[in-house]
C-alpha cells in the first residue's frame, strides 16, 4: 500500500491548556530530528489540532515506521492514503480497493467514520457512513458491522482539497516530547539499569547530558566507548546528548587509601553524586538520575540510599527504584542497549568492590569516614572535574 | 616510545609488502581463473605463492591451499578429514591446550558423532609422548596437536609424536595447526610426519585475512565450502590474490637469515625472562630446562596481586602493549584451558600477562617494558581487589 500521509495521533499533549503549542512545536521539532535520518523527503505540520507528515517523495514505510516509534509524545501513527473528489462512487471504489488491499482476511467487524471538514460536501457524515456501510458490504458479504467495538474503524475524512483514507493506528511510544521537561543529568555506567534510567526520563520530555567515570588504567578504552555507544542508543529516543567523561582514578585511590574498604563503594558513590550535580548545575541541568532500583546491590538499599542522596541537594530521579532486574533487562531489550551493556569490560563500580560492603550504612559514620579525606579531596575533586571531556552523541 | 609485545595477537605488516600488495590491487586485480592475460598475470602471484611456501616447507606446490586465515585451515584440516575418513574411524585425538580454532570444531564433530580424546601436558606445556601411545587405537583417524602454543609458547615435540602416530597407523593424519610455529621454527611436513599444516598470515607480518593449510598429497579430505571449485575443488571462492602474495612474500622475508634471527629473539627472551624473574612476585610460565625447548618469541608471566587487565591496561599507559591470556580469548574473560591445564595456581589464573615479541622487536621495547613493570608493581598491588 502506498501511504502519502501520516497522521500523528498523541495524548498528553492535548491537555497541556496554554501551553499547548509549545509541547506541539516541541513534537514537530522532534519528529523532525528523527526524519532527518530517513531517506526521502518529508513536511511535519499541525493542522486543526493534530501532527501530519506529508511525504513528498519515495520513502521505505518501516524505515518510517520505526523512526516515528522513537519519537516521544506520539501514541499512535496512521499511515494515510488520499484520494482526489471525484463523486462518491469513485469514493467507494477507492475505499473498497483500500480495505481488500489493507485487510487480506475479510472476516472481520467495521464500522465507518466519516469527518467532514468541507461542509458543503453533497452528503453529510451519517450519509456517507451508512452509505458506504452498505457498499462494503455489498462488495463483501463475509464483514460485519459492529458500531461498539469494531475491529477495523474506518476514517473518512473529506477534506477541503482531498479526501483521507486511513484504519490502521500502529501504536507509539507515549510520554512527552523531549525537550518541553527540563533538563536532567544521567548517571550512565554502562550496565544493565542507567540507559535504561535516562530513556524512561526522558520519555517524560526532558533532554539529557550523561556523566560517565572513567578510571584507567582500572577501566579501559572499551569500557568508555561502551558507554559512548549506549549514550547513541539512548540518543535515537531523546535527541543529542552530551557525554561528559571524568578521570576518577586519583579520587578512587584516595578512598581506597584512607577509608574502611567495606565503606568505599558508598563513598565512592557519594563523590560520584557530588560531581554529577556540580556538572548538573554548570550545565542548566535541574535534576539527577540514576538507574538504582531499590535492593538490587548493597549500594542500593534504602538506608545505601539516603547515605548517597545526603550529598545532592538537587532532585534525584530513580525511574527504575520499583523495578525488578527482569522488568530493566525487558526494557533495555526494547530499547536495543541489553547486548551492549552486557559486554563485560570493568566499570569503575566493580573495580574496588569489597566482599562484605556495607549494608545499612550510617550516615553519620560515613561522614566521619570522610573526614579522612579532608586534607587531599578539594584539590583531587577539582582536578576530576577539569578532566571533564565532552563528547557528543547522537 | 612504545614497545609494542603483543605479536602473537597479530604482527605489523613489512612496509616493502603493503606496496607489492598495492601494485597487485592496482595493476594486476584479475581472476586466477579467467582465460584472459589478467587472469594469467593474477595466476602467476598464485604459482609463485605456491612456490615460496613448498621451498620453505620442503614440500610440492601442489600441496599448497589458501584459506582465510588460521581458523579457515584449522576448520577444513578438522572437518574436511573427519568427513572423508569417517568409514574408517570415529576417533580423533587433539590436546587440552588448543587454540578454539581446533577445540571448537572438535566439539562440533562430537556432536556429529566423532569421539574426540584431550590429551593433557606437562608442567611446560608439553604432550607426552607415552600419553598419545596410549590413546592411539585402531579407529583413530586424526591428531591435531598444534606447534606452539599461543599462550605460553611451549614447544611440541612434533616430529617424535609424528613418529608415535605413523608407527601406530600409517593411515592416521596428523594436523599440525603451526600459526604460532611458522616463522618462528623450521618446519619440515615431510621429515616430521605431519600431513596438515596450518598458517597464518597476519602472524608473521603478512596481512589479515589470508592463511595456507599444507595438505600432502595423499592426504584423504573433504571440501567444506562449496562453489566455484577453486583451488581443486577443495576450496572454492576466488582467490584472494593480494593476500596470499604478501603472506608468501612475508614468509619469504622471514626465512631469509632464519637463524640469525631466531637466534636474536632467543637472546632476547632470554635476558627478559631472567630480569622478569627477579622481580618480587612474578614467575613465568611455560619455561623448559632449555630456552630452545620453547618458541623464541612468547612469555608468560604470572603477576601475584594485580589483575591481568589492571596490569595491561597500566602498561599500556606507558606505552607497552601486551595482552592478558591470549588475545583471543581474553574479550570474554574466561579462565584460561592452557595455564590451568600446566598447573598455574587458582590465584594466578586472572593475574597472568602474555608478552610477544618478533623479529622487528628490539632490546629498547623489552627495557620499557621491564622499567614498566619495576614501576609498576608497587603502586598496583598497593591497591587490590579483596
Amino acid at each position: 500500500m502506498n501511504y502519502t500521509s501520516f497522521l500523528i495521533k498523541y495524548a498528553e499533549i492535548a491537555i497541556k491548556g496554554k501551553n499547548r503549542y509549545m509541547f506541539e512545536d516541541a513534537l514537530v521539532r522532534q519528529i523532525n530530528f528523527a526524519l532527518k535520518k530517513v531517506q526521502g523527503e518529508f513536511s511535519v505540520g499541525k493542522t486543526q489540532g493534530r501532527v501530519n507528515i506529508e511525504c513528498l517523495s519515495d520513502y521505505d514505510y518501516d524505515e518510517v515506521v520505526s523512526a516515528l516509534s522513537c519519537v516521544f509524545g506520539i501514541t499512535g501513527i496512521c499511515p494515510v492514503v488520499h484520494v482526489e473528489d471525484e463523486g462518491f462512487d469513485r469514493l467507494a471504489e477507492d475505499v473498497i480497493k483500500y480495505i481488500d488491499e489493507e485487510y487480506p482476511d475479510k472476516n472481520r467487524t467495521f464500522k465507518v467514520n466519516c469527518r467532514r471538514a468541507r461542509k458543503n460536501y453533497p452528503m453529510d457524515s451519517q450519509e456517507v457512513n451508512m452509505e458506504m456501510g452498505s457498499r462494503i458490504l455489498d462488495a463483501w458479504p463475509e464483514m460485519k458491522v459492529d458500531v461498539h467495538d469494531p475491529d477495523i474503524l474506518l476514517t473518512i475524512e473529506i477534506r477541503d482539497d482531498k479526501i483521507y483514507i486511513y484504519s490502521k493506528i500502529i501504536p507509539g511510544p507515549g510520554g512527552m516530547p523531549v525537550g518541553t521537561g527540563g533538563k536532567a543529568m544521567l548517571l550512565l555506567s554502562g550496565g544493565i539499569d542507567s540507559p535504561v534510567a535516562g530513556y524512561m526520563i526522558a520519555k517524560r520530555g526532558v533532554k539529557l547530558e550523561a556523566v560517565y567515570f572513567h578510571a584507567p588504567p582500572y577501566t579501559s578504552e572499551r569500557a568508555k566507548q561502551k558507554v559512548v555507544d549506549l549514550a547513541r542508543y539512548i540518543s535515537k529516543y531523546a535527541g543529542s546528548i552530551r557525554l561528559h567523561v571524568i578521570n576518577f582514578t586519583d579520587i578512587q585511590l584516595e578512598i581506597y587509601e584512607k577509608c574502611p574498604h567495606d565503606e568505599l563503594t558508598i563513598i565512592m558513590r557519594r563523590y560520584m553524586m557530588r560531581i554529577a550535580e556540580h556538572l548538573a548545575k554548570e550545565n542548566g541541568c535541574l535534576s539527577l538520575v540514576t538507574g538504582e532500583s531499590l535492593g538490587q546491590v548493597a549500594s542500593q538499599t534504602m538506608q545505601s540510599l539516603a547515605a548517597t542522596n545526603e550529598v545532592c541537594t538537587m532532585p534525584v530521579f530513580r525511574p527504575l527504584i520499583g523495578f525488578d532486574k527482569n522488568e530493566i533487562i525487558k526494557i533495555s531489550e526494547k530499547i536495543d542497549t541489553y547486548e551492549t551493556s552486557i559486554l563485560p569490560y570493568e566499570d569503575c563500580c566493580t573495580i574496588f568492590v569489597a566482599k562484605h560492603p556495607v549494608t545499612k550504612p550510617n550516615v553519620n559514620i560515613i561522614k566521619r569516614s570522610e573526614t579522612n579525606l579532608s586534607e587531599t579531596i578539594d584539590e583531587l575533586f577539582s582536578k576530576a572535574v577539569e578532566t571533564d571531556e565532552v563528547i557528543v552523541v547522537s | 616510545m612504545t614497545a609494542y609485545l603483543d605479536n602473537s595477537a597479530t604482527t605489523r605488516c613489512f612496509d616493502e609488502i603493503r606496496e607489492f600488495m598495492c601494485e597487485i590491487m592496482d595493476k594486476h586485480y584479475g581472476n586466477p581463473s579467467s582465460m584472459h592475460m589478467a587472469g594469467v598475470e593474477a595466476e602467476k602471484y598464485i604459482r609463485y605463492a605456491k612456490d615460496i611456501f613448498a621451498g620453505i616447507l620442503k614440500v610440492k606446490p601442489k600441496e599448497i591451499l589458501f584459506t582465510s586465515g588460521g581458523t579457515e585451515s584449522d576448520n577444513l584440516a578438522l572437518i574436511g578429514c573427519a568427513r572423508a575418513c569417517r568409514r574408517t574411524g570415529k576417533h580423533i585425538i587433539t590436546t587440552k591446550i588448543e587454540h578454539p580454532a581446533v577445540l571448537e570444531p572438535c566439539k562440533y564433530l562430537e556432536d556429529e558423532g566423532f569421539e574426540v580424546t584431550y590429551l593433557d601436558v606437562d608442567g611446560s606445556g608439553r604432550v607426552r609422548p607415552d600419553d598419545l601411545k596410549e590413546a592411539l587405537r585402531d579407529d583413530t583417524i586424526l591428531v591435531s596437536v598444534m606447534y606452539v602454543n599461543n599462550e605460553i609458547g611451549s614447544l611440541q615435540p612434533i616430529a617424535g609424536l609424528g613418529r608415535i602416530i605413523k608407527e601406530h597407523n600409517r593411515d592416521t593424519l596428523f594436523h599440525v595447526d603451526a600459526v604460532q610455529g611458522f616463522g618462528k621454527v623450521r618446519i619440515s611436513p615431510v621429515r616430521e610426519h605431519i600431513d596438515l599444516l596450518s598458517v597464518s598470515g597476519h602472524k608473521i607480518h603478512g596481512p589479515k585475512g589470508v592463511g595456507l593449510l599444507y595438505v600432502g598429497d595423499k592426504v584423504k579430505i573433504k571440501p567444506i565450502m562449496f562453489g566455484g571449485g577453486q583451488q581443486k575443488g577443495l576450496r572454492s571462492g576466488t582467490e584472494n590474490v593480494p593476500g596470499i602474495a604478501g603472506m608468501a612474500r612475508a614468509a619469504e622475508l622471514l626465512y631469509d637469515g632464519f637463524e640469525a634471527k631466531t637466534d636474536r629473539m632467543y637472546g632476547l627472551k632470554s635476558y627478559f625472562t631472567d630480569e622478569l624473574g627477579r622481580l618480587e612476585g612474578v614467575s613465568i610460565n611455560g619455561l623448559a630446562d632449555d630456552i630452545r625447548e620453547t618458541a623464541p618469541h612468547i612469555i608468560s608471566a604470572s603477576v601475584e596481586g594485580i589483575r591481568a587487565e589492571v596490569m595491561l591496561h597500566a602498561l599500556e599507559d606507558k606505552g607497552v602493549y601486551v595482552s592478558s591470556g591470549s588475545a583471543c580469548s581474553s574479550n570474554k574473560p574466561a579462565i584460561s584451558e592452557t595455564l590451568k591445564a600446566i598447573g598455574v595456581k587458582k590465584e594466578l589464573l586472572d593475574s597472568t600477562i602474555r608478552f610477544s615479541m618478533s623479529v622487528e622487536t628490539t632490546k629498547e621495547e623489552i627495557d620499557l617494558a621491564l622499567s614498566g613493570m619495576r614501576e609498576l608493581l608497587p603502586v598496583l598491588r598497593k591497591f587490590k581487589r579483596h
